[in-house]
């Protein structure tokens, strides 16, 4: 094809893309876009299966038998997220075994909050609380995106995760209806979480560089900013409610735009955990490959026995 | 407490579900690909619901203002009534689903009894857990066909698991003194009977699967008295932690 | 040899009476592991009541660059719609 084909073809896809209608797999689209893409998609599923890690450490100590299948079946939920969504990229001609690869070899990023370690129950609530509060904030926009495989794995990861924050405010509640020991427990677990919280919805708008494509083409509908500040607005009443305080003093409420104002984010944390240097990094990571590769004589034996079975069907039919 | 002897035998039937649903439970996000893990979380989510069924029934009958999760996290080692079986760790996915098909066989097959027990309770949560545990045991053993005849380094483990596990599967067939007591009052199963079913069903499947049925004459027994394996001890350890490190609190 | 699991499409119905929809795909070593797979994954909230599993790679699709000649003429086709033909306001039940 002449780069002039080409570009025209690019003008008729992006006019489909402004005026709502949905791409699918087999279409014709931008090699940028395939990218952008796959990126995206796969960072998103890699988000979900390293984010069960942290949670999935609880599920044997949780404190109560309600609490332990609440959890077990939230941390369930984010294995079928993953797996949604490893299987719209897939729609891309890619594999999840690639994926993985890209996981699993550092290569690929996933959300940065899931380095952060899960130190008592109370960080049950607030994970559930803040940082699948701040998930939806950045999700619920995507079950409109462009990319019609996208779109609808994320309208059903929606629907099924608005029963995470609830059961994490629950547990929040709990603890602060609780003993004194259970209150601290909740306030250490906000003050740990905080933080992280806002950097999860992602660099400022002035260091974020995929934000204007992003935009056209629905990944995006508003700034890191703009979601952060919406995050704030609804999570600050809540955490009154609960009667915890939010470690920034100074968080205030402005009286001219109705919203909070907010003390200064620690981005040099942010990009240091990015690049690899959290606290539970390299833990993620090796729990990942270790299953992986533990399970890989699993996953040999069942292709080994399902074509034993191929063989006997066709020996039956001559 | 009136009825000492109904209440051991439940926790004696919940305890199996409730350590079993424990261990599948530590291995979420371990599998070796996401549709395991979501496999194995459905069953461990199974046994949990048994295990609450059953908990909320002795806890009303035990007449001490007692709850399930009491049952469930504040009793001594020695309190729980739970098989060897159920007990064992994760080795590996060899392991974890032969342990799974080795009970799954003797679940399904007590289950389908106890769904005529004269306890209407006992009753109605056997014949809910029948739909549950039938899927399990389809999993499981589908599984150790694929394991069993898979490569030969599939079945070599799968072979070595079932080695090790083989001793544990005696126990499930004797009869505690609650036990009998419950099988005079036309309440409990005379599990001492469902062997012969069990090792026809099991060894059908094994082979099967080329597996070689192991030939023992030395069997382990105990946690149905109380007296565990020494993997237990760590498995309270997780299961009893917050509850023993904030006593009496609500969460 | 490729020892990945191939990928299945599934498709439930969510209860008799309407049809099998398509859910979404998962990875399974054989059909059996692809049902048993389909059953936890996308009907653990009890939205099914039967499922299909269909091996992606058996799946023949049309070419969307083909769209054009596929589908567009069927789009000036107007006199098969009922709407097409004028009736007098007075006829009922047609």
């Amino acid at each position: 094809m002449s780069n002039e084909q080409i570009k025209n073809l690019e003008e008729i896809f992006e006019a489909r893309i402004a005026r709502d209608e949905k791409i699918e797999a087999k279409d014709w689209m931008p090699e940028k876009y395939r990218k952008t893409h796959i990126r995206q998609i796969s960072q998103h599923a890699h988000s979900e299966i390293v984010g069960m890690l942290p949670e999935g450490n609880w599920i044997s100590r949780a404190p109560s038998l309600r609490r332990k299948a609440a959890l077990l079946a939230k941390v369930q939920d984010e294995a079928g997220h993953g797996l949604y969504l490893y299987s719209a990229c897939e729609t891309l001609g890619v594999s999840r075994e690639e994926l993985y690869q890209q996981l699993h070899s550092g290569k690929a990023k996933y959300s940065s909050i899931f380095n952060y370690p899960t130190l008592t129950w109370a960080d049950m609530g607030a994970i559930g609380w803040l940082v699948d509060g701040a998930a939806i904030i950045n999700q619920v926009p995507l079950c409109n995106t462009s990319f019609g495989p996208y779109a609808r794995a994320m309208v059903r990861v929606c629907k099924e995760e608005s029963f995470h924050q609830r059961q994490g405010f629950e547990i929040m509640l709990k603890l602060c209806n609780g003993s004194k020991e259970q209150k601290d427990m909740a306030q250490d677990a906000l003050n740990r979480w905080w933080w992280p919280s806002l950097m999860m919805l992602g660099p400022t708008d002035a260091e974020s560089v995929h934000t204007e494509q992003s935009m056209k083409w629905k990944l995006k509908r508003k700034s890191n900013d703009d979601l952060r500040q919406q995050f704030i607005d609804q999570t600050v009443p809540q955490a009154d409610l609960l009667g915890l305080t939010i470690p920034d003093p100074d968080l205030k409420l402005n009286k001219q735009t109705g919203s909070y104002d907010f003390g200064a984010i620690d981005w040099d944390e942010f990009w240091q955990v990015v690049k690899g240097h959290g606290p539970c990094n390299k833990e993620r990571i090796r729990a990942r490959v270790a299953a992986w590769d533990n399970g890989a004589w699993v996953r040999d034996a069942a292709m080994a026995h399902a074509a034993k079975k191929d063989e006997q069907k066709i020996k039956i039919a001559i | 407490m009136e009825n000492q002897h109904l209440y051991n035998y439940i926790l004696g039937i919940a305890d199996n579900s409730l350590i079993l649903g424990q261990r599948l439970g530590e291995l979420c996000g371990h599998g070796p690909s996401l549709e395991t893990d979501i496999a194995g979380t459905n069953i461990s989510l199974d046994l949990i619901g048994q295990t609450r069924s059953f908990y909320q029934y002795a806890a009303k009958i035990s007449g001490e203002n007692k709850t399930e999760d009491d049952i469930a996290f504040l009793r001594l080692e020695r309190g729980y009534k739970n098989v060897l079986l159920v007990e064992q760790p994760n080795t590996h996915f060899g392991y974890v689903m032969g342990r799974q098909y080795l009970f799954d066989v003797f679940h399904l097959l007590l289950l389908n009894e106890l769904q005529f027990s004269k306890d209407q309770t006992l009753a109605a949560i056997a014949k809910k857990g029948i739909k549950e545990v039938s899927y399990h045991k389809r999993f499981s053993g589908d599984w150790i066909k694929r394991l069993g005849d898979g490569t030969q380094e599939s079945t070599t483990k799968m072979q070595e698991a079932i080695d090790d596990l083989w001793p544990y599967t005696d126990e499930l067939f004797d009869m505690t003194e609650a036990d009998t007591a419950m099988v005079q009052e036309g309440i409990g199963v005379d599990v001492s009977k469902l062997k012969e079913s069990y090792y026809k069903e099991v060894t059908t499947l094994l082979t099967q699967a080329t597996l070689k049925i192991p030939q023992i004459d030395y069997f382990s027994r105990g946690g149905k008295n109380g007296v565990h394996s020494e993997h237990m001890g760590y498995l309270l350890a997780d299961l009893q932690y917050m509850q023993r490190t904030y006593p009496n609190m609500q969460w | 040899m490729d020892n990945n699991w191939p990928l299945w499409e599934i498709f439930v119905r969510s209860k008799n009476g309407l049809e099998h929809r398509h859910f979404g795909s998962l990875h399974a070593a054989d059909a059996d592991m692809a049902l048993e797979n389909a059953r936890d994954v996308y009907t653990r909230r009890n939205e099914g009541v039967s499922i299909w599993v269909v091996k992606s790679s058996d799946i023949t699709a049309s070419n969307p660059d083909n769209n054009g000649e596929l589908f567009e003429p069927a789009k000036d086709k107007v006199y098969r719609h009922p709407t097409f033909y004028k009736l007098p306001d007075e006829i009922k039940h047609m």
